[in-house]
């Protein structure tokens, strides 16, 4: 299985590998989700979904399907 | 006059445009902490030295020049159209110190325009406490701008960033850097297919998916040598340039911006650890509720029992001061007791609008997104529908447009669809007055009693239907749309006071008056029609009815002529016509002409009862005396009992009757369809609802 931000656990960090996928939105680009940047998951919703991230510094919540699109390293 | 120097506020939502507008123009206006609040443009004018006057312009938050949804697009539309009235001489970009990186790529993309521009770093008081430090000669070097550190929240640096407005002309134009370089070859052919343009400005048109009214990328297509790119080729090389900027980016802060890791601290990860827990999160989101509704009703009642005293003095003080006609008659009779019924709601809405803005200013409302958007979604509806369903408690016409920066566009639409059964402050009126005649006053438990719950039932019972129709709206509406949820958790913020406090006196005021006047307009038309008959059996009700019960008293004779005269007056006579559609509800002739004046706007209802219920009475008793003793012609029983009450408040619950509403739902959705869908639909399903509960409970 790949590791994707939706695999990670609460409170783990990864770092970003290359987006390939193109149902990421821009806009995530743009708020900082880019390859070589640190996530760190900080809180989930029930059942996963939506899921509170800390991207370089941005926080933000995304929905599970696209956090499943973001290949990550767990370091 | 001296030509005003026009300057747009832009920006990433949150970093503070609104409150350096607010500071520059000393125009208030409402500020809030949820990403996206400020869906209008907002203008103002600031006084600079020399009598030099700018004309400032806040713009909605976006987050870059790529619009993804429609308040995005209002920043596009306004810097691509060099010729519209709008297009600003120098655009100040606010920023936020502690997520400078991210709102620096909204600034280099602006600086690619040609548009001299300001690059304002908001919120330096929190600088020391965060760690963190800037050396700002270099950056703006590095970053060919001027640069104004300021604090919106402290007032500190706003006189610099006055001075450098008036000297913009000595502003550079020039980009950054050349973000296009990462694939010359492309660019290149580009350029050479509209030499006369600018680049990034074509790569913007090509690039939108808004359309754009100006701007036709048909044109483009003509051109031979040049084609447009497929849609994912296109996206590849927009995450190309966006990774490209922040390169850039990075590179500068890494020099101009040091943070101390040690001497930050912060209260977010403690708070977000409680406020988005799987379980306490919804409690305490629940808590929250339940706090407004009991505000609502119980704190808000010591006033509200003074103000319905003050009314009924006011009139009775009118009534015996002045000389009795029939324009002191129109005054005690019609307009106090119709503005009494909406000024006595001054108090509950102020506590509404206030718990709305505090929430919104702390920064707990996305919270509350994040928290709702899985349940949300079952019903077709997005976590971001949570904040129009909330502020559907105030107003449905805010609500609507807080719909704008849901991304996906079969969600907006349902979320507009079923806002207006949210619970407004307009059936709070009806809501109370009905409650207090009806359910008992007595307490379960130690706080709460039955009226209050009773109002919290039809709070939920609001929300419930809401979404309970999304969810059918959802299986029945075909619309194929892009989806994705993209929201900002702001940092936790102490809601600034004087912001709630504008925010709340602006928008009870405007309720107030907004209401004030339709209900002026309708108790004076309503008292003359309840005033005058059209034949002999409004003229004659004395002799009438002396000659009929010559054994009673004076005081009863009076009041047995004052309804004879009502009854063969104009309303009347209209209500008699409309009895038959209300009677199988529980409703006699003037409640239903209270619901017909309704359509016009939900709390005209009581003012109208108001004045109809009393002409002609002469003691001074308050509304809702008069209509506790009103009494049933068919079951001799108290006309407000529990079956009409009931199905009275399920028929204000449900039915459409706000006129602003459709209109603001017309200009959304850009068509009458919807509009007049709900009109149709929820004024059906309210007589539906009406008459079955009514029939089973009487
Ligand atoms: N600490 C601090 N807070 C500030 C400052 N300026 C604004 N704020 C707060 O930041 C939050 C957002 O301010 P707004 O002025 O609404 O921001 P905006 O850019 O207009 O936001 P949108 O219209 O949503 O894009 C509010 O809670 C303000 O009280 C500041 O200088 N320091
Ligand atoms: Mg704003």
């Amino acid at each position: 299985m790949k590791t994707t931000i939706a695999t990670l656990k609460r409170g783990q960090r990864a770092l970003i590998k290359e987006i390939t996928s193109d149902i990421i939105p821009l806009k995530l680009l743009e708020m900082g989700c880019l390859p070589g940047n640190e996530v760190e998951l900080l809180q989930t919703a029930p059942f996963q979904c939506p899921m509170y991230l800390n991207i370089n510094g941005s926080h933000l919540a995304i929905r599970k399907e696209i956090a499943a699109q973001i290949e990550v390293q767990i370091i | 006059m001296a030509k005003q120097i026009k300057v747009s506020l832009i920006g990433n939502p949150n970093t503070g445009k609104t409150s350096v507008f607010n500071l520059l123009t000393g125009l208030n206006q409402q500020v809030g902490n949820y990403p996206g609040i400020t869906v209008e443009k907002k203008e103002g004018v600031c006084k600079l030295s020399r009598g030099v006057k700018a004309h400032i312009m806040d713009l909605p938050g976006t987050y870059s020049l790529n619009a993804s949804s429609l308040d995005e697009n209002v920043v596009i539309e306004l810097l691509l159209n060099k010729k519209g009235k709008d297009y600003p001489d120098v655009a100040v970009v606010v920023s936020d110190v502690e997520n400078l990186k991210r709102n620096l790529l909204l600034f280099t993309q602006i600086k690619d325009l040609d548009i001299p521009t300001i690059l304002v770093i908001n919120m330096a008081d929190r600088m020391r406490r965060k760690g963190i430090s800037l050396d700002i000669p270099l950056l703006e070097k590095e970053l060919k701008t001027k640069i104004a550190l300021i604090s919106a929240r402290k007032g500190e640096g706003i006189d610099e960033l006055k001075k450098l407005i008036e000297s913009y002309t000595s502003l550079s134009k020039t980009p950054c850097f050349d973000a296009l370089s990462f694939a010359p070859d492309y660019f290149g052919r580009l350029q050479k297919a509209f030499p006369d343009q600018s680049l990034y400005k074509l790569w913007l048109v090509i690039t939108q998916d808004v359309n754009f009214r100006k701007f036709d990328k048909q044109d483009m297509s003509i051109s031979s040598d040049f084609k447009i790119k497929s849609e994912s080729e296109l996206k590849r090389l927009q995450q190309k340039e966006t990774i490209k900027r922040y390169q850039f980016i990075n590179n500068v802060l890494k020099k101009g911006l040091t943070v101390d890791e040690k001497a930050a601290t912060g209260m977010r990860a403690k708070l977000d650890r409680v406020l988005t827990h799987k379980f306490w999160g919804y409690f305490i989101f629940l808590a929250i509720l339940l706090l407004i509704f009991q505000a609502i009703y119980d704190w808000s009642s010591y006033p509200m029992d003074l103000i319905d005293e003050a009314f009924a003095w006011l009139s009775e003080v009118t009534k015996t001061s002045l000389p009795s006609g029939p324009f002191v008659d129109l005054i005690t009779e019609g307009i106090i007791p119709g503005l009494g019924g909406i000024v006595i709601f001054i108090p509950q809405i102020a506590f509404l609008f206030l718990f709305i803005s505090i929430l919104e200013e702390s920064g707990y409302m996305s919270r509350v997104v994040f928290l709702m958007d899985r349940v949300m979604r079952r019903f077709g509806l997005s976590g971001k529908s949570v904040v129009p369903l909330v502020s559907g408690t105030a107003c449905a016409i805010p609500a609507v447009m807080a719909t704008r920066n849901i991304e996906n566009w079969k969600e907006r639409l349902i979320t507009i669809l079923v806002v207006p059964f949210t619970t407004c402050a307009a059936r709070l009126p009806v809501y109370l007055i009905i409650i207090s005649l009806v359910i008992p006053d007595e307490k379960i438990g130690w706080i709460f009693g039955y009226q209050s719950l009773t109002l919290m039932f039809l709070y939920f019972l609001g929300f419930g239907t809401a979404v309970g129709s999304a969810w059918l709206l959802n299986r029945i509406l075909k619309i194929k749309s892009k989806s994705y949820f993209v929201i900002e958790m702001p940092g936790y913020k102490v809601p600034l006071f004087k912001n709630v406090a504008i925010n709340v006196i602006e928008k009870t005021k405007a309720f107030v008056f907004g209401a004030g006047k339709i209900i002026l307009a309708i108790s004076i038309i309503l008292w003359v029609l309840a005033s005058f008959g059209p034949n002999e059996n409004f003229n004659n009700a004395e002799e009438t009815i002396t000659e009929l019960y010559p054994s009673l008293s004076q005081e009863e004779l009076d009041n047995k002529i004052a309804s004879h005269k009502l009854e063969y007056s104009f309303i009347g006579y209209a209500g008699k016509a409309i009895e038959p559609v209300v009677a199988p509800l529980g409703y006699d002739w003037k409640i239903g002409i209270g619901i017909i004046s309704s359509f016009a706007a939900r709390e005209v209802f009581v003012g109208t009862l108001a004045t109809i219920y009393s002409v002609g009475s002469d003691e001074e008793e308050t509304i809702k005396n008069r209509m506790a003793a009103e009494v049933n012609q068919v079951t001799g029983g108290p006309l407000f009992n529990l079956a009409s009450g009931i199905s009275l408040l399920l028929f204000y619950a449900f039915a459409m009757q706000c006129m602003s509403t459709l209109a603001i739902v017309k200009r959304e959705t850009n068509s009458w369809k919807w509009p007049m869908a709900q009109l149709i639909f929820m004024s059906i399903f309210a007589y539906g609802v009406a008459l079955i509960v009514y029939q089973i409970l009487k």
